[in-house]
């Protein structure tokens, strides 16, 4: 035990001394977002023009990549800190490059820190009002991304430092019982979408016959929308590598693997870097940290199928097979990957290990909901002002989460529904927003936690529509095993495609409800037992619009092609102007006999462009469903020029 | 020995066998596609939902083919909601097939003709719409033709393949509803060992694999 705490004290010191002289350096520090949600926004372009314009004034500072922070609608995102000019560390939203030369000339060289360009303070000061003012920052609790876009994801130091791998010696110098018994105490229930109760799992792994057990990071994360395991991966992948190993000891695996699809580089690259680091210092390999504990971490990555993420089919694609969900029982935990009990577990429950582990359950269990402890991590997208990431207690309301920490609905509109848990998932209506996000009070409105995909909708999204493109993901995605799923998915998706062009018949909906059941009860596997979910929930909660759509030809958001029109006012139509007569890709506008325009509903594809062209001071083109609306407006005559 | 109830009935089964197999044995009919004799319950893929039955103590309908007899165990094969999804099931099937009887191989040795007379429904398919695969029939095996609108991807041969041989010849190809199994044009030195075997050709419960007659050309 000692030992453990010795070999542990040794690295932890030398990690913690190498942070320091960083933190306590004068030179100013420059954090850059880095993980993909950052490159995308053109991160790797600020970098180097930070690093440019500090070569060419010759000014010296550290450049530092760290991972996500969570605030995707404002990347790429920097913290400066800059002790010397007096500030505190300040945030800045959207740093192009030019913002980057302007900062390094303005700021570092000149001590101006550019107010109208500050988000805020990334701790409390004086001078300059903390982002924590912001509900998007207060409201939420991180303990999963608790260091995302605080360290260097690349250097396992910074997470030592920072406290990393310190649970893990807590958890070897006691016994694997113990910590089973403090992850069950704090409730722990897996993040990958089902909520099973972590610790029951382990216990039934740790009990099972057998020898060279496994123990699995489930990071195929394919739900249309959430990215949060990738973010995780990227921005402080050794807390999921540090669950992993405290998981290990605790159900006597001797075997470890990262499951992740190909389509993540970044995190494939970050991963691989960070086991090996992991392996260098001693937390991975023979004997760790002298607990007598072996193990190691391979990774495999996976081509990218959704059902892959599904436990029995993620092991056939390991044993190399093709990716086809088997019947259980046999759970993994019985019979896993090579036929031995294997603890498959999403990235995130991994994450949420290392907290428990350090700082109890009790302080676990005051975070949330009685029956879904902890937090809840969200991937925020669609109709909302601030996307992104964010991590919440559980018990939180929708209400909350979209309207006070993402900010609600942009451009005035008006909100209609949200989607969460993905493909498996439903929509739920405004009706619902007093909701709270935890596993049972989603699972019993309908909806599912999912593995954290949400997508907020306004007025403008079509219900029917909504459930025609997870049907299509569903259907494009099925492994095509079972009769259910295979065929009885198809069917579901061409009834609703029938309805969105305005071709619905009596007794659709009767027959979209009845299958939808039968697939779910008849269904091999959790994909075909689930993808009815965003069907049968709109329907309950939006027939209305299916009702529409088959009666009277109307899609209410006016989203189905086949339903709307597009039609110039002639009262707000301004003479002469002529923007949307360019834009239209079609040659659809005409100019009427008053020199207004009009739309010739037979050429007009519904590209919408003349609505986007006209200025908003006439606001003109209208769009209407059902499309019959649309006034008639005659296009003169084509005029003769010749005879 | 395990003793168990099925529809009423006291029947005994080797220990370690499905649901299925002792059902069947004791004489009482459950429909299925995708079950090989010797499959055990965690080996059968479980794949044409057709087997589903209720037994007591469990929340759901259930694939008879992967539950293992237990002593007092009381099955239910007939019950409404059993007949309900077999049919739907069933449907499902003949809706994506091509119905002509009277120009398959497999006429009145089909798995699905013997279903339909079992389960009462007859041919058609109501209320799904057909959807049939294009083309209707895949050459591109060297001595076997394909036809995926009989193809009711039971996966049995497959599954035969793999059993008969170190490298198979076929497998399942494509996602979703685009599924079919596939030989991913079989290096014709292998494929001409195929009619040697002809372990697929004899396994398949419909007339969806057959010898080509008009030699390619
Ligand atoms: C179609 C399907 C896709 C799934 N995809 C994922 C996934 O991408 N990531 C994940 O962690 N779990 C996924 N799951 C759930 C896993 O099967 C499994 O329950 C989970 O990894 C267990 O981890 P947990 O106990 O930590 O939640 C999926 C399940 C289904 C049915
Ligand atoms: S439910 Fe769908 S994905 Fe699951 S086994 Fe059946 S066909 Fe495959
Ligand atoms: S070809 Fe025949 S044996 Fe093979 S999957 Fe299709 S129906 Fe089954
Ligand atoms: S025989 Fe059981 S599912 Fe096919």
């Amino acid at each position: 035990m000692a030992r453990i705490q010795a070999a542990y004290r040794i690295l932890a010191d030398e990690a913690r001394t190498r942070r320091e002289q960083f933190d306590q350096s004068s030179l100013p520090k420059i954090h850059i977002g880095m993980a993909t949600c950052g490159i995308a926004s053109g991160a790797l372009e600020t970098k180097a023009a930070f690093e440019t314009a500090l070569a060419d004034r010759g000014i010296d500072a550290h450049v530092h990549t760290v991972g996500c922070v969570g605030h995707c609608y404002a990347e790429p995102v920097v913290v400066i800190d800059y002790p010397d000019s007096g500030f505190p560390p300040i945030l800045y939203p959207e740093v192009t490059p030019g913002k980057a030369k302007m900062l390094v000339k303005l700021f570092l060289e000149e001590g101006d820190p550019r107010f109208e360009h500050i988000m805020g303070a990334t701790v409390e000061n004086e001078m300059i009002p903390s982002v924590m003012e912001f509900a998007r920052f207060s409201r939420e609790k991180r303990v999963v991304m608790d260091r995302c876009g605080r360290i260097d994801p690349e250097q396992i130091h910074e997470y030592i430092a920072d406290g990393g791998y310190g649970a893990l010696a807590k958890a070897l110098c006691g016994t694997p019982e113990a910590v089973i018994a403090e992850i069950e105490a704090a409730g722990l229930r897996g993040r990958g979408g089902a909520g099973f109760p972590t610790a029951r799992k382990w216990r039934t792994a740790r009990a099972a016959k057998g020898s060279d057990k496994w123990v699995v990071c489930n990071a195929d994360e394919g739900d249309p929308g959430a990215y949060m395991d990738r973010t995780l991966l990227e921005s402080n992948p050794h807390q999921v590598i540090e669950g992993m190993i405290i998981a290990a000891m605790a159900v006597g695996a001797s075997r470890g693997l990262f499951y992740v699809r190909a389509e993540y580089p970044l995190a494939v690259r970050i991963l691989t870097a960070a086991v090996e680091q992991a392996r260098e210092m001693g937390f991975l390999g023979a004997d760790i940290l002298g607990s007598g504990l072996d193990f190691d971490i391979d990774l495999f990555q996976g081509s990218g199928a959704f059902v892959c993420g599904e436990e029995t089919a993620l092991i056939r694609s390991v044993e190399g097979y093709r990716g086809m969900p088997r019947h259980r029982p046999p759970y993994p935990v019985e019979r896993g990957l090579d036929g031995r009990p294997t603890v498959i577990n999403n990235v995130k429950t991994l994450a949420t290990v290392p907290p428990i582990v350090d700082k109890g359950a009790d302080w676990f269990r005051g975070i949330g909901t009685a029956d879904s402890p902890g937090t809840a991590v969200f991937s925020v997208v669609g109709n909302v002002t601030h996307p992104g990431l964010v991590e919440i207690p559980m018990g939180v309301t929708l209400r909350e989460l979209i309207f006070d920490i993402c900010g609600g609905i942009p451009n005035k509109k008006k909100f209609k529904a949200v989607q969460i848990g993905g493909p498996s998932g439903g929509c739920l209506s405004a009706e619902f927003l007093d909701t709270p996000v935890d596993f049972d009070a989603l699972t019993r409105v309908g909806a599912m936690m999912g593995s954290g995909g949400m997508v907020v909708m306004d007025e403008d999204c079509c219900m029917v529509d909504v459930s025609r493109f997870f049907l299509d993901f569903t259907q494009k995605e099925s492994c095509g095993k079972c009769t259910f799923c295979r065929i009885g998915t198809r069917h579901l998706l061409d009834i609703l495609r029938r309805l969105t062009r305005g071709e619905g018949r009596e007794g659709d909906l009767e027959q979209l409800e009845t299958l939808s059941r039968a697939v779910k009860q008849g269904s091999l596997c959790g994909l075909g037992k689930t993808a009815p979910n965003p069907v049968l929930t709109s329907l309950a909660y939006f027939r209305d619009e299916y009702e529409a759509h088959i009666k009277e030809g109307r899609c209410p958001g006016r989203t189905c092609r086949t339903l709307t029109a597009f039609y110039i006012d002639l009262d707000k139509c301004a003479r002469g102007c002529d923007a949307c007569v360019g834009c239209c890709p079609v040659e659809a506008v005409f100019t009427t006999s008053n020199r207004k325009k009009g739309i010739d509903q037979q050429l007009c594809v519904k590209c919408g462009e003349c609505m986007v062209a006209c200025p908003p001071d006439y606001d003109a083109v209208v769009k209407i469903s059902p499309a019959a609306l649309a006034p008639v407006i005659e296009r003169p005559a084509e005029k003769k020029t010749e005879n | 020995m395990i003793t168990l109830t099925a529809d009423n009935r006291t029947i005994q089964a080797r220990e370690g066998s499905s649901v299925l197999s002792a059902c069947l044995s004791a004489g009482i009919y459950i429909p299925h596609l995708c079950w090989l004799e010797a499959d055990a319950p965690a080996d059968a893929p479980a794949a044409c939902r057709l087997c589903l039955v209720e037994i007591e103590g469990f929340r759901e309908p259930v694939a008879a083919c992967v539950v293992t007899v237990e002593n007092g165990m009381t099955v239910h094969t007939g019950t409404e909601t059993v007949r309900r999804l077999q049919k739907t099931a069933l449907k499902l099937l003949l809706s994506v097939h091509r119905v002509d009887c009277k120009h398959c191989p497999a006429n009145k040795a089909c798995a699905l003709q013997n279903i339909a007379k079992f389960l009462g429904t007859g041919l058609g398919c109501k209320p799904f719409e057909r959807v049939l695969k294009e083309p209707d029939v895949d050459s591109r095996h060297p001595v076997l033709d394909y036809y995926p609108n009989r193809c009711v991807l039971c996966g049995i041969c497959v599954r035969v393949c793999r059993q008969r041989h170190q490298r198979p010849l076929l497998s399942f190809a494509r996602r979703g509803f685009e599924t079919v199994v596939g030989c991913f044009d079989a290096d014709p030195v292998a494929a001409a060992d195929c009619m040697s075997c002809r372990a697929c050709l004899e396994s398949c419960p419909t007339g969806a694999l057959v010898q080509r007659t008009v030699v390619k050309g």
